[in-house]
């Protein structure tokens, strides 16, 4: 039901046709600001219904490795927040294998499911979207 | 596709990670710090040379001049100045920035 | 605007949320609603303690539309719709009850 009213709001109402968008996240999450920037925009984004992926590759695999507790460096844990985008209809999570082996991680590692893709199939993900939001 | 990359390749990965990702028909334009990967006789001077043979290669002039670097450019990297950064942009259907 | 509740006082952003949501307790939710001239009934907590274990899990608030869905989810799809959902928070189901439940402003949330 869901889906069928965001098809027929998309393409009668305000964003006009659906876009692919695709977030590609790049660096380890609490050394800087990119990660959680990178979340609040994919979480803001979610309310225009649009076909959205979430990529993993180089640091961003640190993003949603297992585990992370913050409270000793005074800093939010937003990890938590990965496994509500499910809820946002927001399913489709990539994480590049070359990237995720280099750093000694495994698919069980993450806090949520995720496809692992090797580097080809990544960049022929890129290239089939519409928009390419980089973090 | 247009692939920016504006991070020194000795501080960051971004432009090594970049080039793993480029397909037929994409093409590089290097700004800001990334203007430090269209040099010659560095460390990833071979990489770079390496994906010149494939797709082409920009740098932004006033970036690579702003830094002193005019006279150490790879040799079939093509330099634009900020309306050629625009006319990039125009002519692929997507762009991806590599920070 | 600081809340005062049994002699202790707790501190608020500009539009009345929580500054820590450590200091939330039951008490402090219904002076919160008090002001908005909305007594809390068992419908409006079962909203606002599911927003509670929402955040408890996943460290955000939800959007409307999630919230909507997941209170379907949880408690029938005679409470998970939004004319039930603004029925009870007129102020918007989110903001409102996000408020009362001691979470910060929902993300996005305007």
């Amino acid at each position: 039901m869901t889906e069928a009213t965001g098809g027929i709001e998309m393409e009668e109402g305000v964003g006009g046709k659906v876009k692919k968008f695709l977030y590609v996240n790049r660096k380890a999450p609490y050394g800087t600001i990119y990660a959680l920037e990178s979340l609040e925009v994919v979480l803001i984004a979610a309310a225009f219904d649009q076909d959205v992926s979430l990529a993993f590759l180089d640091d961003g695999v640190y993003q949603i490795v297992k585990g992370q507790h913050t409270k000793p460096i005074d800093v939010k844990n937003f990890s938590p927040a990965y496994r509500a985008l499910e809820g946002y209809d927001i399913e489709k999570l990539f994480v590049e294998k070359e990237s995720m082996e280099a750093r000694g991680l495994k698919e069980e590692d993450f806090i949520v499911p995720v496809k692992v893709i090797g580097t080809q199939e990544m960049t022929d993900l890129m290239q089939s979207q519409d928009v390419i939001l980089s973090f | 596709m247009l692939h920016t990359v504006n991070k020194s390749p000795t501080e960051r990965n971004a432009l090594e990670s970049c080039l793993k990702h480029l397909k037929k028909g994409c093409a590089v334009l290097l700004i800001e710090d990334g203007v430090y990967g269209a040099l010659k006789g560095t460390s990833s001077t071979k990489m770079v040379e390496q994906a010149l043979k494939n797709h082409p290669i920009y740098a932004l002039y006033p970036d690579i001049e702003a830094r002193g670097m005019q006279d150490r450019v790879i040799d079939g990297i093509k330099l634009v100045d900020y309306s050629g950064f625009v006319d990039l942009a125009v002519e692929h259907p997507s762009v991806q920035a590599w920070l | 605007m600081p809340i005062t509740v049994a002699g202790k006082t707790v501190e608020t952003d500009e539009e009345g949320y929580l500054a820590n949501r450590t200091d939330w307790s039951e008490e402090i939710a219904k002076e919160m609603a008090k002001v908005d001239n909305c007594d809390l009934s068992q419908n409006h907590w079962e909203v606002i303690n599911f927003l509670r274990q929402y955040y408890d899990e996943y460290q955000i608030a939800p959007a409307v539309r999630v919230l909507t869905k997941a209170i379907g989810k949880k408690l029938g799809p005679d409470k998970g719709n939004s004319k039930y959902l603004y029925e009870l928070f007129p102020y918007g189901p989110a903001k409102q009850a996000c408020k009362y439940a001691g979470l910060p402003k929902p993300t996005g949330c305007v």
